[in-house]
């Protein structure tokens, strides 16, 4: 994308917030290559850049970095619209590795295997291992804890967290939050983090300076998109008010396949699309399985959606684009639910 | 079996008793558990457990298919079974031996939930 390209976007954007937060942590976001998003954090400076050519532009000043989401690759399934997701999930990793700015680590949002079977992680494994960013950062999906109560996940991905995986984590200022609420969920229910793992992020989160900008990150969506499909987290308004004092709040999730977005005060909520498959809309489909495409759109479906936010007049920019390099005209998806989006042309 | 052939008839008669107590023996094992009739099967499709609820008599088995692209499970919420996950068109059965209702749900999708009424 150019900045030529950049520009419609913030003249579309709506003036979604002006509470006047003073950010002194601030988080440009932008998610790309229909499997990742990229987010830099530039030390208290917004600048919308566009990605790649221009990003070079005030990156590296002190506290600068970005990193990279990538979510749902779901290595073991093989059936439409995607029977090769170790190969989307490796095209990913070509494009990180292809970044001009080079992320300091790589988050995981979970559900990196379809049946938690060895042979699945050992596969994603090996496709990781080329990644150019060394560090990478897990929380497991339900489906990474199909057996043995994710004993498994615990032991290749979670070495050293606490419960069923959670962890915290602090980076160049920025303090990041890595959550579970894919265990020991209740019938009836939708994701949930349990009281053991609230007590910790409270005395986590407790006694750090209001202006850390915190991030949040869980397979599961931590604001409640869509009930019916289990959309959501039981108990995530409890996990958000200890987080609440904090100028700065971004809470990343996976878990349904598509761009949704939404700004709530000083949080901004981002879900990423699947290196695997994408997922139906809410309510446009009679549930939340596949959704099959041909296979020449596949990889503009992984990632159609540009979102840009800005807030306060600030920008905080997520810009999102697919697999496919042409995909960029793509339409959006998960538009309504009070979600803000807009395609890059 | 004629008089004439009482001989015949004396040796025939240990395995035609054998055959009748055979017969009995099967006879008896359907009056008591009707295993085509009383059975049932729960299809999970969209990740929906259908029927919702299932009637079934003492005795009886309930096996879940899972026809999804997604892994599903069937788990019963005070604990009394538990499935694997089941991939496409895998299932799983469990048989009731006592009266009640079990209510489960799929623990990955716990939206996912179902009924089964044992009387």
């Amino acid at each position: 994308m150019t900045d030529k390209k950049q520009d419609p976007i913030d003249q579309q954007l709506p003036d979604l917030n002006d509470d006047g937060v003073d950010r002194r942590g601030f988080l440009k976001c932008m998610a790309w290559a229909g499997t990742g998003l990229v987010w830099t954090m530039s030390g208290g400076i917004p600048v919308s850049r566009a990605f790649a050519k221009s990003y070079g532009k005030g990156a590296g000043k002190g506290g600068d970095f970005s990193f990279v989401q990538i979510s749902d690759s779901h290595i073991g399934f093989s059936k439409p619209a995607n029977p090769d997701v170790t190969a989307t999930l490796q095209t990913a990793i070509d494009k990180i590795n292809a970044m001009p700015h080079k992320p300091d680590f790589i988050i995981h949002t979970g559900d990196l295997s379809q049946l938690s079977k060895p042979s699945e992680f050992d596969t994603l494994d090996q496709v990781l291992k080329g990644a150019s960013a060394k560090q990478i950062y897990f929380v497991p999906g339900e489906h990474d804890m199909l057996t043995d109560n994710g004993e498994q996940y615990l032991q290749r991905y979670g070495k050293g967290t606490k419960g069923n995986g959670w962890y915290s984590f602090d980076h160049k200022g920025v303090h990041f939050a890595g959550l579970v609420n894919v265990a020991n969920l209740k019938a009836g229910g939708m994701g949930s983090l349990g009281h053991e793992q609230l007590e910790w992020l409270e005395a986590d989160l407790k006694g750090r300076s209001a202006s850390t900008p915190i991030v949040l990150f869980a397979h599961i969506p931590l604001w409640t998109i869509y009930p019916d499909w289990g959309w959501g987290t039981d108990d995530s308004e409890q996990a958000l008010s200890y987080a609440k004092r904090f100028g700065s709040v971004t809470v990343l999730n996976g878990h349904i396949h598509q761009i949704m977005q939404k700004i709530e005060g000083k949080v901004s909520f981002h879900t990423a699309m699947s290196t695997a498959f994408p997922q139906p809309a809410p309510g446009t489909a009679p549930s939340a399985g596949p959704m099959k495409v041909p296979a020449e759109q596949l990889q503009r479906v992984l990632g159609i959606t540009d979102v840009n936010y800005r807030v306060s007049g600030r920008s905080l920019a997520i810009v999102d684009s697919p697999l496919a390099d042409s995909g960029a005209s793509a339409s959006g998806n998960g538009r309504g639910l009070g979600v803000f989006d807009a395609p890059l042309v | 079996m004629s008089r004439k052939n009482g001989w015949i008839a004396g040796l025939a008669v240990p395995p035609m008793i054998a055959l009748v107590l055979l017969f009995a023996g099967s006879s008896s094992v359907t009056a008591n558990d009707q295993p085509s009739a009383a059975n049932a099967a729960v299809k999970i499709d969209n990740f929906v457990f259908g029927p919702q609820t299932v009637t079934i008599p003492v005795g009886a088995t309930v096996t879940w298919t899972n026809k999804d692209d997604i892994p599903h499970t069937a788990v019963s919420t005070d604990g009394v079974f538990k499935s694997k996950a089941m991939d496409t068109d895998d299932n799983f059965s469990y048989t009731f031996t006592k009266a009640g209702t079990y209510s489960y749900y799929c623990s990955i999708h716990p939206k996912m939930t179902g009924k089964v009424v044992v009387q």
